[in-house]
């Protein structure tokens, strides 16, 4: 047995309490204390509160949030918009979900804290359309929200109109992009936006606009009822706070953890409390830490923390918190076919290197698993990778959006880390695992 | 006389539904509501009928050329007729780590079809992650979200659609 050094729990402290999901519950656990206390102050102040907290988005960025508040300009006579990103469709990603489900007060009083400090009156719950529980629990809790007078014409009664609205998605990946995010919620089709300008300045109807995750705002009543320093020291020194992680893939207890940003990779996989290890006889191969779209890693790298800096010396990321493990009885080709073969189908289609280049991997990655492609495809596989977005390092697109790079990075990781799995495909003319590319839990029983 | 579209009682709750989804968006940004109008729509009907995109259309203040192309841009919109049950399967790399492609094999011998094909009573269909990795495989029935699948709960939960 390994244990991993203990982690306060913020995010899924009050999940298990009876009726946590019920605004009556979230009261019972001292829910909407710290608006009240945050509507005290002036919204400048909940601003530097937030900055000196050290919260990162935890939405793939892992941009400062205070710091991308702060973009919002003071002086633009125009309204202003909170969106929250619900969309979670990352592959890998799975606790925006839990918080909607477990805590949905937590998120609300979260946006009510953040529609104070930005000026902001209306808040969009942008929510992915495949998430029929969730959002019909989120809809009742703003429903009481409403009929309690937290939310309306007035905030917990202070002179502060707020309106807080659901949008569900209809099944597009790219929405969870900010700026597809807001052409979808302006009622289009999800093409993203160039940047500059950035959300902050001209976003949702033209009109300045902050757009957030879900954890990153549910993290904002804890920061206010017990305070900057202290969320700021439970975390690293950048990165403030704990988060949640979704451990998937050939562990013995996938899962979405609470963990803290000292946690290693590797305690995530082996520890009690966590993944509890692999089945015996069988090891790691490799991980994604950050969901899908993040640089794959090789068993040498757990010894990583799951915070936002750590990874960067692996030209990897963070990212979503989807911690996806191969073992290694896994094909990497066929991990990375699977990979390749989703962001084919997720191009919004705006940008060309992206729309043709994606579906190209894919093809190609199917021809050399099937044992019909020889290096040449390879270096093929590489080169389109390169057009779309080169690495390392992280950020070197040639697209509107990073979707590009999302698809990209993934190959030129796998490729570079695992060469000899592609090399072999070509010389043996097929799967070295044959009908059994999935590893040790890839069965169907 | 084509059949109208809909009957008195959904013509009402259409409006009605329209009506309040335009409240949630500022009077000069009607087209805003797109989305949750076209999902409005397919609730009522099942499907999105050229007919009613062409009225959620003109209720937004805006072309059914709009309509359609938003329609078509989003996987969870059905311009055709579905099966009576939708079911997607992921197989994305963390259901597939778990089995879902043996989940996929098994429910296409079971329902007798083929992923992707559109049947009178199914429409099975791969589909992408749907936030649910760590409680791998999973699947939807008509958005109903069941995970942690094996033999046993698939069987369950097939003998109940009739
Ligand atoms: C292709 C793509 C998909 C994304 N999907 C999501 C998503 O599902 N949820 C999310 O919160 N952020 C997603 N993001 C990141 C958002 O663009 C944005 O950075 C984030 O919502 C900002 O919130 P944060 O600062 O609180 O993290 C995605 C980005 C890209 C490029
Ligand atoms: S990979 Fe299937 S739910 Fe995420």
């Amino acid at each position: 047995m390994t244990h991993a050094a203990p982690v306060e729990k913020v995010m899924t402290k009050n999940w298990a309490n009876p009726g946590q999901n019920t605004l009556e519950g979230y009261q019972r656990s001292g829910g909407y204390t710290a608006l009240k206390t945050a509507l005290e102050w002036a919204p400048a102040k909940v601003i530097d509160e937030v900055k000196k907290s050290n919260l990162r988005g935890r939405g793939g960025a892992g941009f400062p949030t205070g710091l991308k508040w702060s973009f919002v300009p003071k002086d633009n006579p125009k309204p202003k918009y909170l969106a929250i990103n619900a969309d979670e469709s990352e592959p890998g990603t799975a606790k925006d979900r839990f918080i909607l489900e477990n805590d949905p007060h937590m998120l609300l009083e979260g946006i009510a804290i953040a529609c104070w400090a930005l000026g902001a009156h209306t808040c969009y719950i942008y929510a992915r359309g495949e998430f029929k529980y969730p959002s019909a629990v989120l809809d009742k809790a703003i429903a009481e929200a409403y009929a309690a007078g937290i939310f309306g014409k007035k905030l917990l009664g202070k002179d502060f109109e707020l309106n807080v609205y659901q949008v569900r998605g209809a099944g597009a990946y790219i929405c969870g992009e900010e700026t597809a995010l807001l052409e979808s919620l302006e009622g289009k089709k999800g093409w993203p936006r160039l940047k500059p300008p950035f959300p902050a300045v001209v976003g949702l109807f033209g009109c300045p606009t902050v757009v957030n995750n879900v954890e990153t705002i549910a993290s904002l009543p804890p920061i206010i009822n017990q305070g900057a320093e202290w969320f700021a020291k439970l975390g690293t020194e950048k990165s403030g706070g704990t988060r949640l992680v979704t451990l998937s893939g050939c562990v013995n207890r996938p899962g979405t953890y609470e963990v803290g940003m000292h946690t290693s990779l590797r305690d995530l996989i082996y520890a009690d409390e966590f993944g509890q290890g692999l089945p015996a006889g069988r090891m790691v191969k490799a991980v994604i830490p950050g969901g899908s779209s993040a640089p794959v890693l090789n068993a040498a790298e757990l010894d990583t923390k799951l915070e936002f800096e750590a990874f960067k010396p692996m030209q990897s990321m963070a990212g979503s918190g989807g911690v996806i493990v191969m073992d290694d009885t896994c094909c990497m080709v066929r991990c990375l076919w699977r990979v390749a073969r989703f962001y084919a189908e997720e191009s919004c289609g705006q940008c060309t290197p992206c729309r043709e280049g994606q579906p190209w991997m894919a093809r190609l990655l199917r021809k050399i698993e099937e044992g019909l492609g020889d290096m040449d495809d390879l270096k093929t596989l590489m080169n389109v990778a390169a057009s779309i977005a080169p690495w390392p390092p992280i950020g070197l697109g040639n697209t509107i959006c990073a979707l590009g790079d999302a698809g990209a990075l993934p190959v030129q990781s796998f490729v570079t880390k695992f060469k000899d799995d592609f090399v072999k495909h070509i010389e043996n003319k097929g799967c070295p695992h044959g009908d059994k590319p999935w590893g040790h839990f890839g069965d169907f029983v | 006389m084509p059949e109208p579209l809909f009957t008195p009682e959904e013509q009402l709750q259409f409006d009605r539904g329209i009506d309040e989804l335009l409240t949630h968006y500022p009077p000069d940004r009607k087209s805003a509501a797109m989305l949750p109008a076209l999902r409005h729509l397919q609730t009522l009907k099942g499907w999105l009928p050229p007919e009613g995109m062409a009225l959620v259309a003109q209720r937004l203040g805006t072309t059914k050329e709009r309509a359609y192309e938003v329609a078509t841009f989003y996987v969870m919109f059905h311009t055709e007729k579905p099966g009576r049950y939708v079911i997607d399967v992921c197989t994305n790399l963390s259901c597939a780590l778990r089995g879902a492609e043996g989940l996929l094999t098994y429910m296409e011998q079971k329902l007798g079809t083929h992923a992707g094909t559109n049947g009178d009573k199914y429409f099975l269909r791969e589909t992408e992650c749907l936030a649910s990795c760590g409680t791998a495989p999973c699947l939807q029935i008509n958005e109903d979200h069941h995970e942690n699948l094996n033999k046993a709960k698939v069987d369950a939960l097939l003998e109940k659609l009739k």
